[in-house]
């Protein structure tokens, strides 16, 4: 699934996803459909995967995520603006504790994909006609493999290679190991209060 | 160098660059809530450790909050725990908080800025995305997720990259019945809701100028639905005026030295902005949602557009080509961070005022904080609401979102001063929500479809 050794802040290395795929095809689909707000009456995320997509699965039988030819996939593959809308990382936490790794898309809204980066998911940009090409030969061959890989940017499948790059800040944050930041956050505190120290709201005007 | 607000308010905050490029940003002032907290105090627990700065974060109840009664427990079961988980968590780890009980709560980005803990030049931070508000005053203000959260509970901080700024000038005059949510949905719809993704939206020009806060708040809170991670407005009088004298906020000389801070925290008039955009405030027109995204609207006069989204019009049951004004409504619903401040309630209580709600229409007042109910107590607006036909509830975010039990049944429509049409936002998966400002909702609630609100304006207006 993942390949590497623990990086520095305790977090995997996270240099390439292989596995099969999803293709969910729309755009702007936003994170109340990934996962309706009743589900987020809780106080833990256990569970979520069970609703993932709930509303938009019951309302379309032929929902990917309703197709069993597609249980087991690692890779979600998605259209435009994927996880718009509400912050809530219920939704990617979802995603995560259904199986989902890497997610493939021609562009993804900025919170949703800093809490993927958050859940060691990254998010691969690439072009309509590719993610459209992927999304054809993945609907047509459930079984065949897709390789990520985070480091060149490119997504693999079968014949088909595409360029779907990872943001450079989050690329460096998964090779290295430190896309979940809060220990280095922590690590050098004293910087932390100079700052508060300097705000003349904090510090007083 | 001349510089925009955001980079000099990034500036002041950064505390280093991480490895990977990102920046360690320092956050002012941290808001939380019951929904998309209590993960994150179970992972500080997890890994031992303890808040930073806890004075520095603060907390009420919104999402989840019963609307009709507050005593405790509450009826909902599942609304009661999670009070009570963050009711403890807020003791563990010495933070404030406003519960149900206290005159200070209400919807998080209404009470940031009502207490004057929302400044001028703070980074600000929360678990929701329309964090954005806070920009309206002039802060720097982001949505983030549960892990976030966590990360600035534990560090204060957020690993962060800069965005880029869009100016977007909306100069002219607002003509009478329209309002705030018509100037953000006009600039969502033609900049797209994905246009502003690596953007933070920078509002000016002598419309905006013109705004109140709590309109600047209105727009600034949609900033979100336009891709925009953050949106904000540079700090002028009207901010001052408004912070002066607010609980929060520098009292005395302090006050007049921070206003001498913020003042110099506005961007420089030639200060480099990475996209313009200009947006005619005269050509604005009350604007309605007729799709399933906030950029799916059109003037009421407008039909639907020709190229208008198949699953869109699939869902909501509407036609390229026909109106949307005239589309019968079953409930109308007047709150949210979006439009659920005093300014909003008074808007909409003009348009009621001597009329009464249809018969068939299900109508709701939700005001934005205790404050915002007691405020509009004081002026009548409940009588006003009441004697019309709308139930006047409790605070808290309600149908926005339908995470309580007020929610769409079936297949209704819903005129909404809320800021998302989303499939099944309102708490129903088949519901349907129509945007659109207060005042446009309390007009679709007289007329039991969707009106103009022009047509309903008192006279003194028109005139």
């Amino acid at each position: 699934m993942t390949t590497g050794a623990t990086g520095a802040a305790g977090t995997a290395r996270i240099r390439r996803i292989r596995g099969r795929a999803i293709p969910l095809r729309g755009d702007d689909i936003d994170t109340d459909r990934i996962m309706p707000a009743r589900y987020l009456r809780v106080v833990s995320f256990e569970g979520l995967e069970q609703h993932l997509f709930e509303d938009d699965r019951r309302q379309d039988p032929a929902h990917p995520f309703n197709d069993p030819r597609f249980h087991g996939a690692t890779v979600l593959v998605v259209n435009r603006n994927f996880g718009c809308g509400s912050s809530r990382e219920h939704a990617p936490q979802g995603l995560a504790r259904y199986g989902i790794r890497a997610i493939v898309g021609e562009s993804f809204s900025e919170i949703f994909q800093g809490n993927a980066a958050m859940l060691g998911i990254p998010c691969f940009a690439a072009s309509r006609q590719a993610v459209e090409a992927l999304q054809a030969l993945v609907a047509s061959s459930p079984e065949v493999m897709v390789e990520a890989d985070v480091e060149t940017g490119t997504v693999e499948a079968g014949s088909l290679q595409i360029a779907a790059p990872v943001p450079p800040a989050f690329r460096d944050a998964f090779l290295s190991g430190q896309w979940n930041p809060t220990s280095m956050l922590l690590e050098r505190f004293d910087e932390v209060r100079a700052v508060a120290a300097r705000l003349p709201y904090l510090a007083g005007f | 160098m001349p510089e925009t607000l955001f980079r000099k308010v990034w500036n002041a905050h950064a505390v280093r660059t991480l490895p990977s490029g990102q920046t360690q940003l320092f956050i002012g002032l941290h808001l939380i809530h019951e929904v998309t907290s209590p993960q994150a105090f179970d992972m500080l627990r997890q890994h031992g450790w303890r808040v930073a700065f806890p004075d520095r974060t603060f907390a009420t109840v919104d999402h989840i909050v019963p609307t009709d009664s507050r005593r405790r427990p509450f009826l909902d079961v599942v609304a009661e725990e999670m009070t009570a988980a963050l009711e403890r968590n807020c003791r563990e780890f010495g933070i404030r908080l406003w519960a149900p009980d206290s005159p200070d709560q209400g919807i998080v980005h209404v009470i940031g800025p009502q207490l004057g803990l929302t400044q001028p030049g703070m980074t600000i931070a929360c678990g929701d995305s329309h964090t954005s508000t806070h920009g309206a005053v002039g802060a720097i203000a982001f949505g983030i997720g549960t892990s976030q959260v966590r990360d600035v509970l534990a560090s204060q901080c957020l690993a962060l990259e800069p965005l880029k700024v869009r100016r977007i000038d909306v100069t002219g005059r607002l003509a009478p019945g329209v309002y705030a949510k018509d100037v953000i949905l006009t600039i969502i719809r033609r900049l797209g809701v994905q246009g502003g993704v690596g953007y933070a939206y920078e509002y000016g020009g002598s419309a905006i100028d013109r705004l109140s806060i709590d309109e600047r708040m209105t727009i600034c809170n949609m900033s979100i639905e336009g891709g925009a991670r953050v949106g904000y407005v540079n700090p002028d009088e009207t901010t001052f005026a408004f912070l002066r004298g607010r609980r929060f906020a520098p009292q005395g000389a302090a006050f007049d030295h921070a206003v001498r801070w913020w003042r110099q925290l506005a961007s420089d008039p030639d200060a480099p902005y990475d996209d313009r955009v200009a947006i005619d405030a005269a050509a604005i027109e009350p604007t309605v949602t007729w799709g399933i995204n906030p950029g799916q609207s059109v003037g009421i006069d407008e039909p639907i557009p020709g190229d208008a989204d198949e699953e869109a019009l699939a869902f909501m049951g509407f036609r390229r080509g026909a109106p949307v004004r005239g589309t019968k409504i079953d409930v109308a619903f007047i709150g949210s961070c979006t439009n659920g401040r005093l300014s909003d309630l008074e808007e909409a209580a003009r348009i009621v005022r001597g009329r009464r709600v249809a018969p068939h229409v299900k109508a709701l007042v939700v005001p934005g904080s205790n404050e915002v109910a007691r405020l509009a107590e004081a002026r009548g607006l409940d009588e006003v609401f009441r004697a019309a036909g709308f139930e006047w509830r409790g605070a808290g975010c309600s149908m926005c979102l339908g995470m309580n039990t007020d929610r769409l049944q079936g297949r209704q429509v819903c005129a909404s001063s809320s800021n998302r049409n989303f499939k099944g936002r309102q708490g129903s998966p088949t519901g349907r929500t129509l945007l659109m400002s207060p005042a446009m909702v309390a007009a679709a609630a007289v007329a039991g479809e969707v009106a103009d609100v022009r047509q309903m304006l008192p006279q003194e207006v028109t005139a």
